[in-house]
């Protein structure tokens, strides 16, 4: 990048979210409808959504609360489906460790799949970056995603039952996900991932409480960084 | 869309919100905040860069095989949106592009289809 001010790496952040827009804002309308259908106030919505900003998870819970499951299950099972915030954590450590806790936490608070996946691709590009560049780079990717998510939950839960199921808004999630899956596909490693993840998924998805998807994102960790173990020893360029 | 089954109990929707805002802000804060800037080992390392690559697709598969709104039932055209996000993706390598071939193509066939 051509300046080394805090400044830019901000406003790139901004500009790598800002597809997300189109995304976050049907996948959180969805949320609050769903949720208000299940029996949540707008409130206990909106305190929810603000508390976790986690949609995949948040939508299990509700799920699984409307179906009567015990309380420990609920938390159990959306926790799990939370669980790849961790590897995120664990993940970002080498390039946002080293930045003020206030800063770790407030980027543990506004972590979202996108933010991640914007956030990693840049500090891989842009190796020269200081850690404030790189912390000032992901607050600029959460700034229009996470205040948007939370607006239009509440959009969602106020507008309630009057957005039809043939706008067919369940598939918004599946579809953001899948399409940061082509600029993430760089190597045969990260296709060893993907492919080996899939399978490993769809095996076990007769298990419960989504330990399927679990192990299916370990067995690809594992398959994609054993494919760049046998790439690299027959020295390949990955 | 969500089967009402039963009246949610407000303890245990509190609980379930507090306890999901406290454990999923751990998960997050987790080795950010415990580890630091200490280096990881290269083996560590070496699994954490497949992370993205492998937990989303293994959370989406089920999701597109299995769509909620049909019940789990196989639907083609949400089967022949998540192929085309896929194949706009990975072509040319643009998100932006790859949601809305995968939009027009879900409601496309949804339209000749549903």
């Amino acid at each position: 990048m051509n300046t080394k001010t805090t400044k830019s790496p901000y406003w790139q952040g901004m500009a790598a979210g800002a597809p997300f827009v189109l995304v976050i804002v049907p996948f959180s309308v969805l949320f609050g409808v769903v949720a208000t259908e299940a029996g949540l106030s707008v409130f206990e919505t909106m305190v929810m959504t603000t508390l976790v900003i986690a949609g995949a998870a948040q939508f299990t819970a509700v799920q699984l609360l409307s179906e009567g499951a015990p309380t420990l299950i609920v938390l159990a099972t959306a926790l799990a489906v939370n669980l790849r915030m961790a590897m995120y954590s664990a993940s970002l450590t080498p390039h946002l460790g080293a930045a003020p806790v206030r800063h770790k936490a407030l980027i543990a608070w506004l972590m979202v799949d996108q933010a991640y996946a914007c956030a990693s691709l840049a500090y891989e590009r842009n190796p020269g970056w200081s850690v404030a560049q790189k912390a000032s780079f992901y607050f600029g990717t959460v700034s229009l995603i996470v205040p948007l998510w939370c607006a239009f939950t509440f959009v969602g839960a106020v507008l309630g039952e009057a957005i039809p199921p043939e706008f067919a808004l369940d598939f918004a999630v599946p579809i953001t996900f899948l399409a940061m899956m082509g600029p993430m596909l760089r190597t045969r490693a990260h296709m060893a991932a993907a492919v080996v993840a899939i399978t490993v998924s769809l095996v076990l998805a007769f298990l419960p409480y989504s330990i399927g998807v679990l192990v299916g994102g370990l067995a690809g960790m594992i398959a994609g960084a054993e494919v760049e173990r046998q790439m690299a020893r027959r020295g390949m360029v990955i | 869309m969500t089967e009402i089954g039963t009246e949610i109990g407000t303890g245990a929707l509190w609980t379930v919100i507090i306890g999901l805002g406290a454990g999923s802000f751990l998960l997050r804060f987790s080795f950010l905040g415990l580890i630091g800037d200490r280096d990881l080992p290269a083996w560590v390392l070496r699994h954490l860069r497949y992370t993205g690559v492998a937990v989303i697709p293994a959370l989406v598969a089920p999701l597109v095989v299995w769509p909620a709104a049909t019940d789990g039932a196989l639907d083609a055209p949400r089967l022949m949106a998540a192929l085309v996000t896929v194949a706009v993706g990975l072509a040319f390598r643009n998100v932006i592009a790859a949601i809305l071939a995968g939009g027009a193509s879900l409601y496309l066939g949804l339209y000749l289809l549903g």
